[in-house]
């Protein structure tokens, strides 16, 4: 309610015509709830780093339905928050209805794409990241068999498969790379039993380390993969502490530095485009003191060999985003 | 003689009921340290005190009067339609497919056809577990589920493969074109001098919605067809003994049922999205379940039950957008009034009437 008191007397010295612009921010989280250990949570992780350093405030919500989402735009926005940072690609076209009301507030999604000159449209290349995983992934394999579970079956999740299913090729062109997805509804981000029957499935099949890009259910996917004693690989934040000594990597896609950045930037932030790649360090892999063990130099060599490549425009990884098709993988 | 006066039935003891609910909802916002008191007029405030609060209230309201006369419907045929869902998402699909494929010049004869396609599409979805029970005795619990699963997926593959704009991430159709665009309450209630809120999703629908509880009304109780269908959820064999046909019935009920679930999309998908997006009934068809039998299976009582249902939406987005009340703590709040008006009704009802019973003796 303090929140409630201090926004309407905020609203109340706007309407006077005080003209003094209100920098804090506010923070839309998507359906898959904040504490998804992957995304949201990162999302999460960038703003409270942001709110501890400058001691500011923020608001946020959690969506609950579809309808919520112009209704949250636009009860942020009348409260004059600013900018005001959306999660998900689904944020982008209840941003484009509310976006042309509200000419001085910056709207940021994270995920989508929307064209306007009020709305920052913040990018990540998953597809490279997934790359550099999958790399590591064939040559950790001695199967020669690697596996992939996505979450919903939708088309960000399948720009992360293929990214992952060209490196896994590139490392290894004899391998072989099993892809499931894990449902049809919203629940496949958050079904971490159906995640592990998954792995199992793929482990009978051969596979011997597995990609999880799947929000609540990879932890399923990881905790079947370390009780089997094969490798797995995480998603979105540092998951290599979940299963110290059992999880390759994780992919990386820095979500919370692109809150804390926005954040920062206060009433600063403009409107554009910002696409956080491998050069701007956006999505990477992860190195710590709980996979030094499983990764050796070669591989080290290798992916950081590609990376480089692929900043430098000498390798092109297909994105599944931008073609809707993919050469190496069927979906 | 009657134990209770009718108001009494009809007002006191869901008004009790829910005074029960919002006072354990309010013991449990104590709990975790926030204002039960300031919580419970935001959401008030939040949902009735503005036209922007009806707005929303009522837009969700629609939703639940659709797939409540569905529930309803094939519940005095004694069939469990748990398919709503299912059913509201494939007439959402019809829905998209006559806005997106033909080109109309306006809204009034877009509607028509796209009422037409959403009641079609839906009963089409119910026809399959109906026949199933009708013809082989699957039980219409089982498969009415099982096709909501099946459904999910089919629209999955739609919006994925077929249906998404190319390049575009989000799995959903293009916009509709402008001229199938419904008038909201805010277009509608204009020229005749009253300012409702521009912002707010309710629309026409609202008013098929209300005229769908007429028609139930009309059909369960003034019509042939109606008295068979109470017959036959009455008593099987009595229905067969008088020359009812199970299978007619059984089909009939699930159809007008599935149909009900289906032109919800109206409301949600062609008045509010204005495209088709994944998973886009989200719930109303089994919020119909508990609105059906909160409004004991009567248009009137759906109605209202849906207008309760529509609140504790709305003002609880309302307390999850400007408190730090978690959202999981407000379906808390929501199953409470559930759990208090629907299924523990006679915790109430047993000793006001014991009350009113005793009040009467000491009169004579």
């Amino acid at each position: 309610m303090t929140l409630m008191r201090t926004f309407l007397g905020a609203a109340a010295t706007l309407a006077l015509g005080a003209g003094v612009a209100l920098a804090e921010p506010a923070l839309i989280y998507d359906l898959g709830g904040k504490y998804d250990k992957s995304f949201n949570e990162a999302a999460f992780h960038g703003a409270e780093k942001w709110a501890q350093e400058t001691g500011g405030k923020y608001l946020e919500i959690v969506l609950q339905s579809e309808a919520q989402r112009e209704q949250a735009l636009r009860s942020f926005a009348e409260a004059g928050a600013n900018p005001i940072i959306t999660t998900g690609f689904a944020m982008a076209s209840p941003i484009e209805e509310v976006a042309p009301d509200y000419p001085d507030t910056l709207f940021v999604t994270i995920d989508g794409w929307v064209d306007m000159p009020n709305v920052l449209t913040i990018g990540f290349t998953e597809h490279e990241g997934s790359y550099l995983v999958g790399m590591m992934a064939a040559k950790a394999s001695k199967t020669g068999t690697v596996g992939f579970i996505g979450g919903m079956d939708v088309p960000l999740i399948r720009k992360f498969a293929c990214g992952y299913a060209q490196g896994v090729l590139a490392a290894n062109p004899d391998a072989k790379v099993i892809s499931n997805m894990t449902g049809t509804t919203p629940t496949a981000w958050n079904d971490p039993v159906k995640g592990g029957e998954l792995a199992n499935a793929q482990i009978s099949q051969g596979a011997d380390v597995i990609y999880a890009a799947a929000g609540g259910t990879g932890v399923g996917v990881l905790q079947t993969a370390a009780d089997a004693g094969i490798l797995s690989i995480g998603v979105d934040s540092n998951q290599n502490h979940l299963h110290p000594g059992q999880v390759l990597t994780s992919m990386l896609k820095r979500v919370d530095v692109a809150v804390y950045d926005v954040m920062m930037a206060g009433d600063e932030a403009k409107g554009g485009f910002l696409t956080l790649d491998l050069a701007a360090e956006g999505v990477g892999y992860a190195m710590d003191e709980h996979n030094q063990n499983l990764v050796n130099d070669d591989m080290i060599a290798a992916v950081e060999a590609a990376k480089a490549q692929i900043i430098a425009g000498e390798i092109t990884v297909e994105d599944y985003g931008a073609t809707s098709t993919c050469a190496v993988l069927k979906f | 003689m009657e134990k209770m006066p009718k108001w009494a039935d009809v007002l006191l003891i869901p008004l009790i009921s829910l005074v029960i609910a919002f006072a354990l909802s309010g013991l449990v916002i104590v709990a975790i340290g926030e204002d039960p008191v300031a919580a419970v007029s935001l959401m008030i405030k939040g949902a009735l005190g503005s036209t922007y609060g009806w707005g929303y209230t009522l837009y969700y309201a629609t939703n639940f009067i659709f797939t409540g006369l569905a529930v309803s419907v094939a519940f005095h045929a004694r069939l469990f339609n748990i398919g709503g869902e299912g059913q509201a998402t494939l007439g959402g699909l019809g829905v998209a497919m006559v806005c997106l494929y033909v080109p109309w010049p306006h809204w009034s004869m877009a509607l028509p056809a796209a009422m037409v396609a959403a009641a079609l599409f839906g009963a089409a979805w119910a026809a399959i577990p109906a026949w199933l029970q009708a013809k082989r005795g699957s039980h219409i619990v089982i498969t009415t589920i099982m096709f909501n699963f099946i459904s999910a997926a089919l629209l999955n593959y739609l919006l994925v493969n077929l249906m998404r704009p190319p390049r575009s991430m989000d799995p959903a159709t293009a916009k509709f074109p402008e001229a199938t665009h419904l008038p909201t309450l805010h277009d509608m209630l204009a020229p005749i001098g009253i300012n409702f809120s521009k912002a707010a999703p309710a629309n026409i629908s609202l008013l098929f919605a209300l005229l769908a509880c007429v028609l139930v009304w009309a059909l369960i109780w003034r019509t042939r067809l109606g008295y068979e269908i109470r017959a036959y959820g009455q008593s099987e064999r009595a229905a067969v003994y008088a020359g009812i046909s199970p299978v007619r019935i059984t089909m009939l009920a699930m159809l007008i049922s599935g149909a009900l679930a289906g032109l919800m999309a109206i409301n949600n998908v062609m008045g509010e999205a204005e495209r088709l997006v994944m998973n886009a009934p989200e719930g109303a068809g089994f919020i119909g379940i508990a609105v059906a039998l909160m409004g004991r299976n009567h248009p009137f009582g759906v109605l209202l039950a849906a207008l309760l249902f529509g609140f504790l939406y709305q003002g609880g987005s309302q307390v999850a957008l400007w408190t730090s009340i978690p959202r999981e703590l407000i379906v808390v709040i929501q199953a409470l009034v559930i759990l208090f008006t629907g299924a523990l009704d006679n915790m109430v009802r047993m000793p006001l009437e014991r009350l009113f019973l005793s009040l009467r003796k000491g009169k004579s």
